[in-house]
Formats: structure tokens, C-alpha cells, sequence
């Protein structure tokens, strides 16, 4: 069964309504967890990289499921099971129209990014990756994007090369990405949008650099997936991955974007229910993709609200979402720079600067800026952003971080500025 | 939420962790150990130099917060010259102190500093990480440990 996904994408962008700007003020109001105080300060939120906060579009979805349509999927031939398997499919069917999949068996549902990484690491690579062949990969990744590549290369025989992080703006090293796409590189796997640096890469030039050496491509989206609009046919990758819970959607879920041809010739990567063709006591045979990377009872709730998520966000617009982004980080960037003695990280404008920005005082630790800020309502997340091997490159042992989305205001980003000149003064810096 | 701040960030805190005594390596050390807060980047190794059942000179170097540089360095002058028995019993009297606020039993004075980092659970880690590693480094234990 292959549904033609509709090109929503390029629908999005011609739209009327994606051509007036966004407005977070009106926005806020579908978000209930931003209208609370903190220490008795209004909450500022701005660690959007690590966790978005969610729509009531999202929250009722999920209620709505568990109050109606609850069964377990695609085996119950009674109505409510039937209800369930529908909602289930159709948010497979929402998500690849999403990210403009050839068809919604190019979804496979995941707990998150991480381990969508990881199902194309083990699974991928158990079938093409060899000894002495390579994976190439960059000095930004975050551990997701590495540690399960570490442990494929070391089943299979393999190395794996980076791609230098150059620079006080923190970009890839381009002339290096064409020395190193060649053989014996199997596998470029890199992230889109650095959750440390803020760095927004080229990634459809990355991709394609690749396709033209025959290398297969992975796309880590989790920081650009609910921020920028996506189109893997566009970007020209081989897999995607995202977390629900970085877009709007619940925790809980994520997906990999693969293509068919490779899902057909990849084993499977977990088993048991749910995956199977036929089953004899001494072997077994597996159903098609997706169904075949999905084992167990999975995570239908989680599912049927990251449907309800990228809806919210085509109905919004991921052209007017970055574009608010965009304006909002060059905006942050500016006034960031009247805190003395703060070092700013990643690209000096927006783009190639996405709404994650990096800093840290010369003289005063990160988790002490963190904790000093938050008395002051504004939450921000400091310490290697699971990215360690970037930070000892920084020379930094932590940065503190504040991440923006579709609902942060100018207002916030003066809120920050101001609470980090308080904590400069306070600690005397 | 200002006070708390006041209260966690004392003087005599930003003081030891702007200039923090002992701070450096121990060549005569007899006893060392790393230790780590993996959450927020943290990093200390503590070294102590024992004769006869107490600590002789005691030194430590790394990178933290000011909390944990703080805590470290006015560990150094709480253990000179102290007898080795009796750290155990101060690292269980600094654990009450920073989880709840106030020790059992008496603590030296400089170490009540520490009585405000039990509003914020998330700094209590760092308060005490150079505690956990002067056992560890009592204990001889050669892998670093973390408070995670």
C-alpha cells in the first residue's frame, strides 16, 4: 500500500498566511505551560533545544485517544482496535507527508532521535558496513550521533573519520568534507543544526556531495525537524531522524525517515511481535517495512500526538517559524554582545546561526549562571549539551545555552539579556 | 528568591572559588583520586599527603563552579592536619548539612557556608563531589568517580 504523500512542503511556503509574520504573543495562548511564574517571575523559556513545550492541540489529541479510540494496533478485528490501527497509520501517514517521504512506509516510529540513530547504525550496518570500510561523521555531533557509530564501527571492523569543526564561528571545514568523501567512507552521518554551536549546516550540499561518491547519508534533524521546513527528497538524504518531543510533539516518540530500497535490505533491529511474517520454532520471516522495525506494542498515544504536532506546526508554517527564529536570534545576538565579558559560540549571524546560541562568561562557571538566572525566571541549560568532544575542541569545560522557538519574544530575549548583566554583576565579572 | 541566591552565593563561597587555597599539584602526595560531575562538567583530583594517621598537607586542582571549587578549597583547610578517622564522619556531617540544611553534629564554622545549597538540589552535587573524593582518595580507588 504506497500513498502518494502530497508535496506539502512547497504548499507551506506559497500559502497566503506563511507571508505575514509571526506572532508569538498570539501563539503563547496555545501553550499553557509558558503562562506560569517561576520564584515569582514570570517563566522564560528558552531551553527549547533540549524539550519544546506542547500545544493544547497535542495534549487534547493524546487525551482524545486514550478517552476514545484506545486498543492495541493492527492485529484486533473489532472497532476500536480498527480506530486505534487508523489513528496510529495516520500519523505515519502525517509525519512522512511532514517531511515529504515517498510514502508513509518511509517512517518508521522510534522513542526518539537517538534511537532512530541507532536502529540505522545497527541495522544498516550489519548489512553494508565491513572491516576496513569507514563512517564519516563531524566533530559537532551530538553523542547520539556518534556513540552508536562507535559501537557499529567496532562490530563490523570499521573506523570512523570527522570532519573538522573550523573556526571561532564553528562551521564545518567544506574542503575537508570533498577530501574525505571518498573511499573506504560507506556513511556521512551528520547533524543538521548543532545543538551546541547553533550552526545551521549546508545539508542539502552535504548530501549531495555524498550522493555523487555513491556514499549513503544520514540526517540528524532533531535541532531543525520542528524549525525550518524539511523535505528529505529536496534534501536528497538516505535517512532522517527527529524527536517528537524538539517539535511540539510528546516525549516519548520519534521517527526515522528511510528510504524503501534501503528499509527492504536492512535486517531487522529489535524482534518479537508486531515484526513477523511466519513463525516456526527455528525461524521466522519478516513483515514489510515499517511494520518490519517496529516490534512490540509501540507507542500509539506517542504517535497520535506527534501527528498532532507537525499538523499544528503546517497549520503555523515552518517558513514563518524560522523566519520568526531567524529575527528573534540575530535580534539576541546583537544585544547579547553589550554583556561584558560574555563569549559567544557558533556563527556570528543568523542564519547560519539557528535559535540555539551558545555563551559563557570568562569568569564565571555555566551551572552558576544557570542556577543565578533561573531565581530570575529565565531556564537555561548549561554544561556539554551532550556534546563533549566539542567542548574540550572549544577548550570550555560547559557553556550555559538558551534556545529559542516559535512562541520566544523580543521581550524574552531582553529578559535574558538582562538577567545575565545581574548575574555579571553579582559575581563581580 | 534573591535571599536564596544571597544565601547559596556567600562571600566567604565566591572568595574560595575566585582564590582557592591548596589549589595545585602535590608531588610528596601519598593519596590521590579524581572525581567528576559528569551533569555540569566538573573535574577535580584531590591529593592528600598521609603520615602517621593524619593528613599532613592536602591540595587539589581542576574545573568546576564556584560551588565546587568553593567546597573543594575550604575542604583543604578543614582536613590539614586532622586525623584520617575523623573525615568520614565530616563527610557525612557535610552531606547533612547541604541536603537538609544543618549537620547533627557540630561542623567546623567555615563549612556552614554550605547551609544554603540545600534550596537547590541541583548544586547539591557540586557541594559535595571534593567530599567523595577525599574518600576515594583515602580509599586508594584508582577509577575516577562521578556523582552520577
Amino acid at each position: 500500500m504506497r500513498e502518494q504523500a502530497t508535496k506539502r512542503g512547497s504548499e507551506e511556503q506559497t500559502n497566503k498566511a506563511a507571508a505575514e509574520a509571526l506572532r508569538p504573543e498570539a501563539i503563547r495562548k496555545d501553550f499553557p505551560a509558558l503562562g506560569q511564574t517561576v520564584h515569582g517571575r514570570p517563566l522564560v523559556y528558552l531551553d527549547n533545544a533540549a524539550t519544546t513545550q506542547r500545544p493544547l492541540a497535542v495534549i487534547e489529541a493524546i487525551r482524545g485517544f486514550y478517552l476514545r479510540d484506545n486498543a492495541n494496533v493492527h492485529r484486533g478485528s473489532y472497532d476500536l482496535s480498527h480506530r486505534a490501527t487508523e489513528a496510529y497509520e495516520a500519523a505515519r501517514a502525517r509525519t512522512a507527508r511532514f517531511l515529504n517521504a515517498a510514502e508513509p512506509a518511509e517512517i518508521i516510529f522510534t522513542r526518539n532521535a537517538t534511537e532512530a540513530i541507532n536502529l540505522a547504525a545497527f541495522s544498516w550496518s550489519e548489512r553494508f558496513l565491513g572491516p576496513g570500510d569507514a563512517i564519516l561523521l563531524t566533530e559537532m555531533e551530538h553523542h547520539s550521533n556518534l556513540v552508536p557509530w562507535q559501537m557499529a564501527a567496532r562490530r563490523a571492523g570499521a573506523r570512523l573519520l570527522f570532519v573538522p569543526v573550523t573556526g571561532p564561528e564553528g562551521l564545518l571545514d567544506m574542503d575537508r568534507v570533498q577530501a574525505l568523501l571518498r573511499p573506504p567512507v560507506k556513511l556521512f552521518a551528520f547533524t543538521h543544526v548543532s545543538n551546541a554551536l547553533g550552526t545551521i549546516n549546508p545539508a542539502a550540499e552535504l548530501c549531495r556531495l555524498a550522493r555523487q561518491r555513491g556514499i549513503v547519508t544520514l540526517v540528524d534533524a532533531a535541532q531543525s525537524a520542528g524549525h525550518m521546513p524539511l523535505d528529505v527528497r529536496e534534501l536528497g538524504c538516505d535517512f532522517l531522524a527527529l524527536s517528537g518531543h524538539k517539535l511540539c510533539g510528546p516525549t516519548g516518540i520519534g521517527a526515522l525517515y528511510a528510504k524503501r530500497e534501503l528499509l527492504e535490505a536492512m535486517p531487522p533491529w529489535q524482534t518479537g511481535g508486531e515484526m513477523i511474517d511466519q513463525v516456526t520454532l527455528d525461524q521466522s520471516s519478516w513483515a514489510p517495512p515499517p511494520h518490519k522495525f517496529e516490534a512490540g506494542t509501540p507507542n500509539i498515544a506517542g504517535a497520535v500526538g506527534l501527528g498532532a504536532a507537525v499538523d499544528y506546526l503546517e497549520r503555523i508554517g515552518r517558513e514563518r517559524v524560522f523566519r520568526h527564529e531567524l529575527e528573534l536570534t540575530a535580534y539576541a545576538l546583537d544585544r547579547l554582545k553589550e554583556v561584558k565579558g560574555l563569549r559567544l559560540f557558533g556563527p556570528k549571524t543568523a542564519p547560519p546561526h539557528a535559535g540555539a546560541i551558545s555563551f559563557c562568561f570568562e569568569t564565571i562557571h555555566a551551572h552558576d549562571v544557570v542556577t543565578f538566572v533561573d531565581r530570575l525566571g529565565v531556564a537555561l541549560r548549561g554544561g556539554h549539551h551532550c556534546a563533549q568532544p566539542l567542548m574540550r575542541k572549544l577548550g570550555v569545560p560547559a557553556t550555559a545555552r538558551a534556545s529559542f522557538y516559535l512562541y520566544n519574544t523580543r521581550q524574552e530575549a531582553d529578559a535574558l539579556v538582562e538577567a545575565l548583566q545581574e548575574t555579571r554583576r553579582f559575581f563581580g565579572a | 528568591m534573591l535571599d536564596d541566591l544571597n544565601d547559596l552565593y556567600q562571600q566567604v563561597i565566591l572568595d574560595h572559588s575566585r582564590n582557592p587555597r591548596h589549589f595545585g599539584k602535590l608531588p610528596e602526595a601519598t593519596h590521590s583520586a579524581q572525581g567528576r560531575n559528569p551533569l555540569c562538567g566538573d573535574e577535580l583530583t584531590l591529593y592528600l599527603k598521609i603520615n602517621d594517621g593524619r593528613v599532613e598537607a592536602v591540595s587539589f586542582e581542576g574545573s568546576g563552579c564556584a560551588i565546587s571549587r568553593a567546597s573543594a578549597s575550604l575542604l583543604t583547610e578543614t582536613l590539614q592536619g586532622r586525623p584520617v578517622e575523623e573525615v568520614r564522619g565530616l563527610f557525612e556531617e557535610m552531606h547533612k548539612l547541604v541536603t537538609h540544611g544543618r549537620s547533627e553534629k557540630p561542623l567546623p564554622e567555615k563549612l556552614a557556608v554550605f547551609a544554603g545549597v540545600h534550596k537547590f538540589p541541583s548544586r547539591v552535587k557540586c557541594a559535595i563531589l571534593p567530599w567523595h573524593t577525599a574518600l576515594a582518595a583515602l580509599d586508594n580507588r584508582k577509577e575516577p568517580i562521578t556523582t552520577e
